[in-house]
């Protein structure tokens, strides 16, 4: 990133830590896998009104999708976008494994990663961390929805079965343009899938970038444009912003 | 995964409970644990939209996330254990004569309806609404913040190796059943889904049957008729 580029905010996430900000409409949220091989695990809220939440199964029927990329949107439970994948340069994100709870996560890293024992470092799992995010906002678990991973890329087979892909390279970024005041809760933890034995989760970059929101989004805004699908969304948005 | 089919050993004629749940309907039960749950395609490809509850605390919910990680793989099957969102095994399916069942295609809703298909079906009957209405009915009361992820029994979504998603003819065939025990006491949410847009069900929604083998558990339905009572 230049540092001529103009920034609403800035954050250096280190393996374990979490997140949460609401993301302005037309605001872009840039996220950096700064060394290569992150797995960040993601929540997406209508800010003004957290019922309406990030939906799996919504956002890849709509788009005849398995995975997230530049061209996708994310949408709410209400038929309308919540973020718009506007650029990338990892290519795929997972959106249907996941992520892991304490207690998973202590059979795959042991339960030495206490914080009496590590201070700070110890190994925070992805749904504490979630739970914890959620609460600030008077939100608990039974908002914790499937949730979009970041820089992770998981194939499935003919018949089903699933492939870990290695993980993304130094430098790769997803980001990431706010279609209504959007609640953002990140997790920069470990992916379950990650074949990695340490915990190690990388270093990770958010930025906030400025934006005018466009009333209406362009006509051949290439997420708009995708399909007939995504034109109707954001027309639904767009009727909800008015 | 294999995907084999598995026939029950259960007769039907040792079920305790047997109800006909019509298309459009929602659909509970309360179900004990050690209890078997049938669910039957009495006339093929129809979608039975389902949640899963821990019946002692709600907020602990069937994850379609959490039950594909713990099996590595998309479909439900024979042997597949419904995980919740608290890590506990809710049931496990012991029968399964379609041989593979969704969970990634969620539920219809009137909004999601409008995207998928046209601005105008936001007023055509959809799964969410069959389960708004169930979960009002219960105490404590639910409400959307309870709906997370649903299986779609007898549905085909296949996701090709490149990551492309669809919804294909139906798998299913008229009498074809999924079998689940319970492993613990669950609350069952079922939408006999009511999609009048899509393909998968040649348009055409359809009657189910619920069968219970075991203790009979408590059952509350929606129904906008009683025409499929008990037999």
């Amino acid at each position: 990133m230049s540092s001529q580029e103009q920034v609403v905010h800035r954050d250096a996430l280190r393996g374990g830590q979490m997140w949460s900000r609401m993301v302005r409409r037309g605001q872009l949220l840039k996220l950096t896998d700064v060394e290569g091989g992150a797995t960040v695990a993601a929540l997406f809220y209508n800010a003004r009104q957290p019922l309406e939440r990030y939906n799996m199964a919504d956002t890849l029927k709509a788009q005849h999708t398995a995975y997230l990329t530049t061209g996708h949107v994310l949408y709410s439970d209400m038929g309308r976008i919540l973020m718009s994948v506007v650029d990338d340069s990892a290519g795929w994100h997972d959106t249907f494994t996941g992520h892991m709870d304490r207690k998973s996560s202590e059979t795959k890293y042991g339960a030495g990663g206490s914080y009496q024992k590590l201070r700070n470092d110890f190994l925070h799992d992805t749904r504490s961390n979630f739970l914890i995010e959620l609460g600030k906002h008077g939100l608990g678990k039974r908002d914790i929805v499937p949730n979009v991973n970041f820089f992770v890329k998981v194939t499935a087979s003919e018949q089903g079965d699933l492939t870990f892909e290695p993980g993304s390279q130094p430098g790769r970024h997803v980001t990431l343009r706010a279609e209504m005041d959007v609640l953002v809760v990140l997790s920069n933890t470990p992916h379950a899938m990650d074949p990695r034995a340490d915990y190690a989760p990388r270093p990770l970059e958010v930025t906030v970038l400025p934006g005018t929101p466009q009333t209406p989004v362009p006509k051949d805004d290439p997420c708009r444009a995708r399909c007939e699908q995504n034109e109707r969304g954001f027309q639904l948005t767009e009727d909800y912003n008015r | 995964m294999s995907t084999a089919l598995t026939e029950s050993t259960l007769e039907l004629g040792s079920a305790t409970y047997r109800k006909v749940v019509d298309s459009g309907c929602g659909y509970s039960h309360l179900i004990p644990k050690g209890s078997v749950v049938r669910i039957v395609d009495r006339e093929g490809n129809q979608a039975v939209d389902t949640l899963f509850y821990n019946a002692a605390d709600p907020s602990d919910r069937y994850s379609a996330t959490d039950t594909i990680a713990a099996q590595n793989n998309l479909y439900l099957t024979t042997g597949t254990r419904l995980i919740s969102s608290e890590g506990h095994t809710l049931l496990t399916i012991v029968a399964d004569t379609c041989g593979r069942h969704d969970t990634l295609g969620g539920a219809c809703a009137a909004e999601s309806n409008q995207v998928r298909y046209a601005i105008e079906k936001r007023f055509m009957h959809s799964c969410r609404d069959s389960f708004l209405l169930e979960l009002a009915e219960h105490q404590p009361h639910m409400n959307k913040r309870d709906i997370t992820c649903n299986i779609n029994f007898f549905m085909n979504v296949p996701v090709t190796t490149e990551g492309g998603l669809r919804f294909a003819d139906g798998i299913s065939g008229a009498g074809r059943y999924v079998e689940l025990r319970a492993e613990m006491d669950v609350l069952m949410v079922i939408s006999n889904c009511p999609q009048l847009n899509n393909p998968c069900n040649a348009y055409n929604p359809t009657p189910i049957e619920v069968v219970v083998f075991g203790e009979a558990g408590t059952a509350h339905s929606h129904a906008h008729s009683h025409a499929g009572e008990a037999q």
